[in-house]
């Protein structure tokens, strides 16, 4: 823990987990996606379904879809800004079980493509996706992380995490999941070190692979 | 330098380093963030910075989305300039500056969280005015932020700065606790003098809940963050003035954390408890 974790964030009020964290998970949509949304559906459980509306979460969550940090003063305008932009966007509420009182279901659609993102705000702007595409996940991207979404067949595990060493990166944490066998498979890697445009190019390539996302911590994939 | 994990380490390692509080803490931060002390220190520059912004863009006009926060910052700086101020203008700019930043964050605008964001009007409402008042360079306050985030990043690591784990202890009480010690450096205290101000304000806080209207961070918080900060001046005053805090700080802090645990789940944060519990907030949230 640094000293600037207890002296900022530097953030727009009233509270780190409905506000700033909230704008986290928009953001997180909005990368894995892999660009601004044009429509999205964001469904508020617990905490943010109680008490969103008051703290602007939902106001949060649309300004990080359209790619502003938690400490954009344009956060408490983002429906009319999203209107500017040509944004189709509603609210609703959810009831996730299991998930922690602060989460959201995110839904969002560009250019045919569309992803699902459930994702919690524990507290301290901080965030934790627990679910992407249906398939249960954890990770926080506060280190760097590759999501990729793929075919379930033989042999991907092996060679995508082969791209990832072939840079020198060392894996800190995998994870794979799937729907059925044969379907639509999801792997997480945590990784030590940065990862680079060309580990994406080289996974991007492999038969099966339908998308890969990057997550280095301070850098914007617009 | 290892990990700050108590108060008396970072008086051990400063008075063996002969180094000053605050450039301990932020040695301490710059080795285990690999951070250089000319980064560490515009980042905090950058602090300050902020913290001036917001308290200078003050519209007493603007209201929350709620309607509950807004205009109490400016009804308190008319009070003080008509003169009728029982405890005279410094205090009163405190007071004003601490209502000001809360409302700010109840409005959306843009705070820095200290330790945070329902507790950020507590120091710089003590940093900025009595700056201003001693007249001391930036380089003196920035100094002091320093010295905050070292006794909260101690609190943080012994017990907790959120209010769902250990109520509002953790939050106003924390942000009290680092203006005291702040405050006690700016006005030339010891080492000693400013860990003692630190046991001081927060003892004055223990046991306090976090009830929130609602469940918003508007009421009781806004005008907590003024309560905090006039406490944050008291320990410091005391402090300076040779009284000593029975207690050693980090006694104080493992004792807050204890209070915490023994606090009912109602009384952290869910709006169960207390004042969010009153007949004026059930009403409050049935007209929502």
């Amino acid at each position: 823990m640094s000293i600037f974790d207890i002296l900022g964030p530097v953030m727009v009020g009233p509270s780190s987990s409905h506000t700033a964290g909230a704008v986290r998970m928009g953001q997180m949509t909005r990368r894995l996606l892999g660009g601004e949304p044009e429509s999205a559906e964001i469904l508020l459980s617990g905490s943010f379904a109680l008490t969103g509306e008051g703290h602007g979460t939902p106001r949060a969550i649309l300004a990080g879809l359209m790619g502003m940090d938690p400490d954009d003063e344009r956060i408490p305008q983002s429906f009319e800004l999203a209107g500017e932009h040509g944004i189709k966007f509603s609210f609703g509420t959810v009831n996730l079980r299991d998930a922690h009182p602060n989460s959201a279901l995110i839904r969002a659609k560009r250019e045919g493509r569309d992803v699902e993102v459930g994702a919690s705000s524990p507290g301290g702007g901080r965030i934790r996706v627990f679910s992407l595409d249906g398939l249960p996940t954890s990770f926080s991207g506060e280190v760097p992380t590759l999501i990729v979404r793929c075919e379930d067949r033989p042999g991907h595990v092996s060679r995508v995490t082969g791209a990832v060493a072939a840079q020198g990166i060392n894996m800190s944490k995998l994870q794979v999941e799937r729907d059925t066998r044969g379907g639509t498979a999801l792997m997480v890697i945590e990784c030590d070190q940065r990862i680079p445009y060309k580990v994406k190019v080289a996974i991007s390539a492999i038969e099966g692979i339908y998308n890969v996302t990057r997550l280095n911590p301070g850098e914007e994939s617009k | 330098m290892s990990a700050v994990t108590s108060i008396a380490g970072l008086l051990k390692v400063s008075a063996e380093k002969k180094l000053p509080l605050w450039k301990t803490v932020q040695l301490t931060d710059c080795a285990e963030q690999d951070m250089s002390e000319a980064d560490s220190w515009e980042k905090m520059k950058n602090m300050l910075s902020v913290m001036r912004e917001t308290d200078q863009s003050y519209d007493s006009r603007r209201r929350s989305l709620s309607g509950l926060s807004g205009g109490d910052g400016g009804k308190m700086e008319d009070y003080v300039r008509s003169g009728r101020s029982i405890s005279g203008p410094l205090v009163g700019e405190i007071i004003a500056a601490a209502l000001r930043m809360g409302e700010c964050n109840a409005c959306m605008k843009r705070i820095v969280a200290a330790p945070t964001a329902g507790a950020c009007g507590v120091l710089p409402a003590v940093v900025i005015p009595c700056g201003k008042a001693m007249g001391l360079p930036d380089e003196r306050l920035i100094e002091a932020l320093y010295v905050a985030a070292g006794v909260g990043q101690v609190i943080a690591q012994r017990a907790s700065i959120s209010g769902a784990q250990s109520g509002c202890q953790a939050e106003i009480g924390a942000a009290s606790a680092m203006a005291a010690a702040a405050l006690t450096h700016m006005a030339g205290g010891s080492s000693e003098q400013i860990a003692n101000a630190s046991a001081l304000a927060l003892k004055s806080l223990l046991g306090l809940v976090c009830d929130p209207v609602g469940g918003l961070v508007e009421v009781p918080c806004v005008k907590r963050n003024a309560a905090g900060a006039v406490i944050a001046l008291t320990a410091a005053e005391m402090s300076l003035a040779g009284i000593e805090s029975r207690v050693p700080p980090d006694e104080v802090i493992d004792a807050m954390r204890e209070v915490g645990e023994k606090m009912s789940p109602t009384l952290r944060e869910t709006a169960e408890g207390g004042l969010a519990a009153t007949e004026t907030a059930r009403k409050f949230r049935e007209n929502r």
